[in-house]
């Protein structure tokens, strides 16, 4: 089984590089278990302790600094990694084969609930603050969103049982994720890896090893290259300066914002004036995805100029509203937050 | 091997063709109608995709007037957008506050393989310890981290041997003081934080382990904020123990200016301005929430090395097994149906058998 995932297994010769990201998500997801073990050997859920073990493990166990970036920043580069694969994936029309394209949707959801887990972990302010208000989301449910919202917490507020279960949940779900990985790819050696064709024919496979193995590990040396340079240069730039500042339920940042990879999310959560429908727009803005499958099959690139220009268009709407995610709700940036929500949204119908 | 058949195939005089029937030239014909229409729409949409590429690149002088005007329009609003982008996030002041950004300023550890600047760290380590070790704790820094850093071992031992520290209980069930060693951590100012508060008008005064981390601007915000005191603007009332401070949220802080010059003697003869000084404590105190630093940066310089050794092996692998594919030149070949119970003939065949392929 192995001899045809992973050897032998037929891939068309013309896809490009953009097409190494779905190895370096594998590769990122191993990496990210791996350091996590490591990370949880010395990690307590315990909110009296768990900022002071991560202050421990930063400076007295050998190699944990080490650990600990390459955790925090992995999850940064397995997000950016998500986001050029989902891309790749609209660009070149990847969602006409659906079951892998839905499992794809699955994963990276569960990896969104993951990091949003492993977020709060550190215990510092905006972990509990971030908890707080992505848990708070929940009592926008009709009817039993306060009892849904005091489940999940184990209490009337995010406290010791929550952060308990969330460390709990965080070293469960990369299982899972691993399992769903499988599930992925069994898709895709059934249905076939798409093209920047578009092409359907059988004709031109070579063999994943040695043409694309090679392939990717270029690739994968470069980008690790470049992460563990970002590891050792500048490890804090993506982390929250409130995060180096313990948890204190009694100040409130003045800012909340997520990790970066959540900003596009965030902002279009706060760019809807209702709390439901800023949760419902927030889910949506990931499971919009699925309904591509229904879109008609592979279409070659004929007459769709336009199409690739919307593209572009959603990627740098996309940006804005990771950009706009982290500025204060304060104008210009609520409003350019609703008119870049309406045309996020508008581009699945496009 | 393919060509060479294909050659063999169009001279029909060798006697491997000799035979061919009606039919299997029937399904020669239907095979190449096959071949000819995938290869049509692969060859649509191959040129359909360069259309796409042509359309990014360039070739707008073959557009018409009204796509140019479209075009001309939405790159213009792009920049424009860009432009605007740019200015709110550059911006110096925020509608929600009127604080001022500290300035970038060139550390001696800012460059990709620079260190701290050791002798720096030192001095930072006293203006710490005779300024604001007053009422700042540095709880995670343990007497044995200045070893190597800051201090000889000795010197770190009598540092520490300074202080008293509350140890037992003794075999007595008491607890006693002893002075400190290696291992003990850094004394904190105040028992606990109700008497932080209670001694500075109701301030707590963080602790500096991470505050450089802590802070949005990290060590540049800490020096601008040591260097920044200035008479509170018109308009601004300040309540008593307070100081205008344009770097601080709000611009009230509770912390008065401490920093003045000769305010420490320093060991190395340096001499010690508020500026001198306020870069010190900063180098120290980004050294006290980085303590991997100097070991982070180092690696660098191995992951170079490395990567440098590797990356040209594997480059160099991966393009010479693509060589042979990125080379190549297709030809299409027409491949006659292979005759088996699936396919039967559809007239009847010669006496001899159809040729193999």
């Amino acid at each position: 089984m192995m001899n045809s995932a992973l050897v032998d297994l037929p891939a068309p010769s013309n896809i490009t590089h953009f097409w190494n990201f779905g190895s370096l998500l594998g590769v990122c997801l191993m990496t990210q278990i791996i350091t996590g073990i490591f990370l949880a050997m010395h990690y307590s859920s315990s909110i009296d302790l768990a900022f002071d073990c991560i202050s421990h493990l930063m400076r007295d166990v050998q190699g944990g600094w080490l650990m600990r970036v390459i955790h925090a920043n992995g999850a940064s580069l397995f997000f950016l990694a998500f986001f050029i694969h989902i891309g790749r994936g609209l660009y070149f029309k990847s969602y006409v084969l659906n079951m892998t394209w839905i499992s794809g949707v699955t994963i990276f959801l569960m990896s969104m609930m993951t990091a949003f887990l492993g977020y709060v972990l550190p215990w510092g302010q905006m972990s509990f603050w971030g908890a707080t208000v992505i848990t708070n989301l929940l009592s926008a449910v009709p009817y039993i969103g306060t009892p849904l919202v005091e489940w999940v917490w184990g209490g009337f507020s995010v406290n010791n049982a929550t952060l308990t279960r969330f460390f709990s949940l965080h070293y469960l779900l990369p299982f899972v994720i691993s399992l769903l990985v499988i599930v992925h790819l069994t898709f895709l050696h059934e249905q076939k890896s798409s093209n920047p064709l578009g092409l359907r024919l059988g004709s031109d496979k070579i063999t994943f090893h040695p043409y694309f193995s090679l392939k990717d590990l270029t690739s994968l040396l470069l980008i690790m290259f470049m992460f563990m340079m970002i590891n050792y240069t500048f490890p804090f730039s993506l982390m929250d300066a409130e995060n180096f500042i313990p948890a204190n339920p009694m100040v409130t940042p003045v800012h909340i914002q997520p990790e970066w990879y959540f900003l596009f999310a965030y902002a279009i959560l706060r760019a809807i004036p209702n709390k439901l429908g800023g949760v419902m727009a927030l889910l949506l803005s990931i499971l919009m995805l699925i309904p591509l499958i229904l879109q008609s099959s592979m279409k070659q690139f004929n007459k769709e100029n336009q199409k690739n220009m919307f593209f572009w268009f959603f990627v740098m709407i996309f940006l804005i509203l990771t950009w706009l995610g982290m500025k204060p709700v304060e104008e210009p940036f609520l409003s350019m937050s609703i008119v870049s929500t309406f045309f996020y949204f508008s581009w699945f119908f496009i | 091997m393919q060509g060479a058949e294909s050659s063999s195939f169009a001279s029909p005089s060798t006697s491997r063709y000799t035979c061919l029937s009606p039919a299997y030239l029937h399904d020669v014909r239907r095979g190449m109608a096959r071949v000819l229409s995938r290869l049509y729409s692969g060859g649509a949409s191959y040129s359909g995709s360069r259309r796409a590429h042509s359309f990014a690149f360039g070739r707008f002088a073959e557009l018409s007037a009204y796509k140019k005007m479209l075009y001309g329009t939405l790159g213009a609003a792009a920049v424009a957008g860009g432009c605007l982008l740019y200015a709110l996030e550059t911006s110096e002041v925020e509608a929600s506050g009127i604080d001022l950004h500290a300035p970038h300023f060139h550390w001696p550890h800012s460059g990709v393989i620079d260190a701290f600047d050791h002798n720096s760290l030192r001095r930072g380590y006293q203006v710490y310890k005779q300024v604001c070790a007053a009422c700042h704790s540095l709880k995670y820094i343990a007497y044995r981290n200045l070893v190597g850093v800051t201090h000889t071992e000795e010197e770190a031992k009598a540092e520490a041997a300074a202080i008293q520290v509350q140890d037992g209980p003794d075999e007595n069930g008491k607890m006693f003081m002893r002075p400190g060693k290696l291992a003990d951590y850094f004394p904190k100012p105040y028992p606990n934080d109700a008497a932080a508060r209670a001694a500075n008008n109701g301030a707590l005064p963080p602790d500096l382990s991470y505050i450089t981390l802590a802070r949005h601007g990290n060590e540049h915000y800490i020096f601008s904020l040591l260097t920044g005191y200035t008479e509170a603007p018109a308009g601004i009332e300040l309540r008593d123990g307070q100081a205008y401070n344009p770097y601080f949220p709000g611009g009230a802080l509770s912390m008065a200016q401490q920093l003045y010059d000769e305010g420490v003697e320093y060991e190395d003869g340096t001499k010690a301005t508020v500026s001198q000084m306020a870069k010190d404590v900063s180098e120290f105190l980004s050294w006290a929430a980085m303590p991997e630093h100097d070991s982070r940066k180092r690696m660098v310089i191995k992951a170079v090395l490395y990567f440098a050794l590797i990356y040209p092996v594997v480059y160099y692998a991966y393009k010479f097994k693509w060589s042979l594919l990125k080379s190549r030149k297709s030809q299409y070949v027409l491949l006659p149906r292979p005759r088996n119970r699936f396919n039967p003939p559809t007239s009847t065949p010669s006496s001899s058998a159809p040729p193999s392929h």
